[in-house]
């Protein structure tokens, strides 16, 4: 099969619609679209991978709960002690068990679980895909006839939307018992007063928004996590900069929908 | 050196390419290449690292997708097929990864029962298990079986990686450096069990490889992979019986060096 064009040359073939970056700016963007969009066309078509996703939700939600449980007392006995000389100067220490409550139902809970998740499970997440990617397993899914985006992703980020919310009720539950041990020992309050006070703070409205919230930034977790890792760069270098990018990419992210979501809140409040 | 198979039927092709093209950014891989595949041979693709070897059978599996050209496998234009057309397709290849790509989270049991439980849905447990104890003993390693891929030597995650594309009982092997970062001894224990696979489940397989001692091991056919385009092809000795510089530069690092 000798050839007589052996010696062609290789020229670019491809010309760019704008700019070679803004070119793959433009792509990234439909990329993450398409990622997005895909999962919502789904997640509610079988065949459902019902085995992996509670995999994921023990490997999301009880993995975390010593991180969470140790992270979310400390904050709780730290952020009472820290506003108790503040209310003190009006002699209003007796507000504290409401101060918390507000802060820790309405900001606190969803945040604070919220970045432990992503630093905890979002890095696994860009990091495990990463490595399936590099190593060609995913790949490997895709030969065998498997849907790999079903079969890791949707179930990570159903894992992580499921398990988000039920770990911020823990960290708030949580949080909430670092602050009545504090009162206690200071203020002499007793359980039964301290969640009185927790409860007459908070409104129906605050509990549906935090659990709005939630949901949101367990979804964003997820989706940030496997979006890195699905689309990691070949090598070990790959793996750590999608396992690195998810995590910092999940909290801007998460920083930003609080911004947003607290400005709804408040409109709705006030209406 | 193989033994001339009987058993390919020449007027029967499974994998036919013309002009296939396929470019990264502003680098040409694939330059118009034209390959075919007879049922029941083994074709050996050989060339350089970075040649577009493993380019060539992504492409064959639609994992990537041609920028020009035709590639028909079983009677079917890989790149105008349904997501769910390619999916039966795929049923019908196998495909060996370089580095096996075993899931990693898995035992070996869970990795070859994978296929099985998406793709046979009406087969019990205990039928499983019997499929998965006949590749596993095709592939002589049947001791390894509630093992995790992190146990096992190199050329026995070769081993479980072509024994998981054999339990769908695939029409056509393709195999991607079957022999790369082995030692001899396993290299030769692998080109024996692609001759076998050939043998005893009578697949027609493409072997990607730069390994002239697995080529020569395995291949009915070979052809030559050079700037793009498939350069020589026949028998070992045809395609090494050259004065092109390149060929001999290759036929001399592996048998002399």
């Amino acid at each position: 099969m000798d050839s007589s064009n052996r010696e062609k040359n290789n020229t670019p073939r491809h010309k760019y619609f704008i700019t070679k970056r803004l070119d793959r700016l433009f792509l990234e963007l439909y990329q993450i679209y398409a990622f997005v969009s895909r999962f919502f066309r789904e997640v509610f078509v079988p065949p459902y991978e019902g085995r992996e996703i509670i995999r994921q939700c023990y490997e999301v939600g009880v993995k975390s709960l010593p991180l969470i449980s140790i992270t979310a007392f400390i904050i709780g006995i730290v952020f009472t002690n820290q506003s108790r000389p503040s209310l003190s100067e009006f002699g209003a220490t007796s507000w504290l068990p409401a101060l918390i409550s507000v802060a820790i139902v309405r900001a606190m809970g969803p945040l604070v679980t919220a970045i432990i998740a992503s630093g905890k499970v979002g890095s696994s997440i860009g990091a495990e895909l990463g490595s399936m990617r590099v190593t060609e397993q995913i790949d490997a899914m895709e030969v065998s006839a498997t849907n790999p985006y079903k079969f890791l992703v949707v179930s990570r980020v159903l894992a992580t939307t499921l398990m988000i919310p039920a770990l911020t009720m823990y960290t708030t539950l949580v949080a909430l018992l670092g602050g009545y041990l504090n009162v206690h020992q200071n203020e002499l309050t007793t359980l039964q007063t301290f969640f009185t006070q927790v409860f007459d703070a908070i409104t129906f409205l605050d509990i549906i928004a935090s659990a709005v919230k939630s949901v949101l930034f367990g979804f964003t977790i997820g989706m940030v996590g496997c979006y890195k890792g699905y689309h990691s760069s070949k090598g070990t270098e790959g793996v750590g900069k999608a396992a690195n990018s998810s995590v910092v990419t999940a909290m801007f992210l998460i920083f930003i929908e609080e911004l947003l979501t607290m400005q709804v809140i408040n409109a709705i409040r006030v209406m | 050196m193989k033994k001339p198979n009987s058993k390919i039927d020449y007027n029967d092709k499974v994998i036919t390419i013309r002009g296939l093209t396929k470019a990264f950014d502003d680098f040409e891989v694939l330059k118009g290449v034209d390959l075919d595949l007879y049922k029941g041979e083994n074709l050996v693709v050989l060339g350089r690292s970075g040649t577009g070897k493993s380019v060539l059978i992504k492409i064959i599996s639609g994992l990537l997708r041609p920028d020009k050209g035709m590639v028909n496998v079983l009677g079917q234009e890989v790149d105008k097929l349904t997501p769910k057309q390619l999916d039966a397709l795929r049923l019908k290849i196998g495909f060996s990864f370089q580095n096996s790509a075993l899931y990693d989270s898995m035992t070996v049991k869970e990795n070859l029962e994978f296929p099985l439980i998406r793709h046979s849905k009406d087969m019990t447990a205990r039928d499983r298990s019997r499929i998965i104890d006949v590749v596993l003993e095709a592939v002589g390693l049947a001791q390894t079986v509630n093992q995790m891929p992190s146990e096992l030597s190199g050329g026995q995650r070769k081993r479980i990686g072509i024994a998981r594309t054999l339990i769908l009982r695939p029409e056509i092997m393709l195999y991607d450096e079957p022999t790369a970062g082995l030692d001899p001894i396993t290299s030769q224990d692998i080109n024996t069990l692609i001759n076998e696979v050939q043998r005893r489940f009578n697949t027609s397989s493409i072997i990607i490889t730069h390994d002239l001692t697995c080529a020569k091991a395995v291949g009915d056919r070979i052809v030559m992979l050079l700037d793009g385009q498939f350069q020589r092809q026949g028998s070992f000795e045809e395609v090494f019986d050259t004065e092109d510089e390149r060929v001999k530069a290759f036929y001399n690092y592996n048998f002399t060096e």
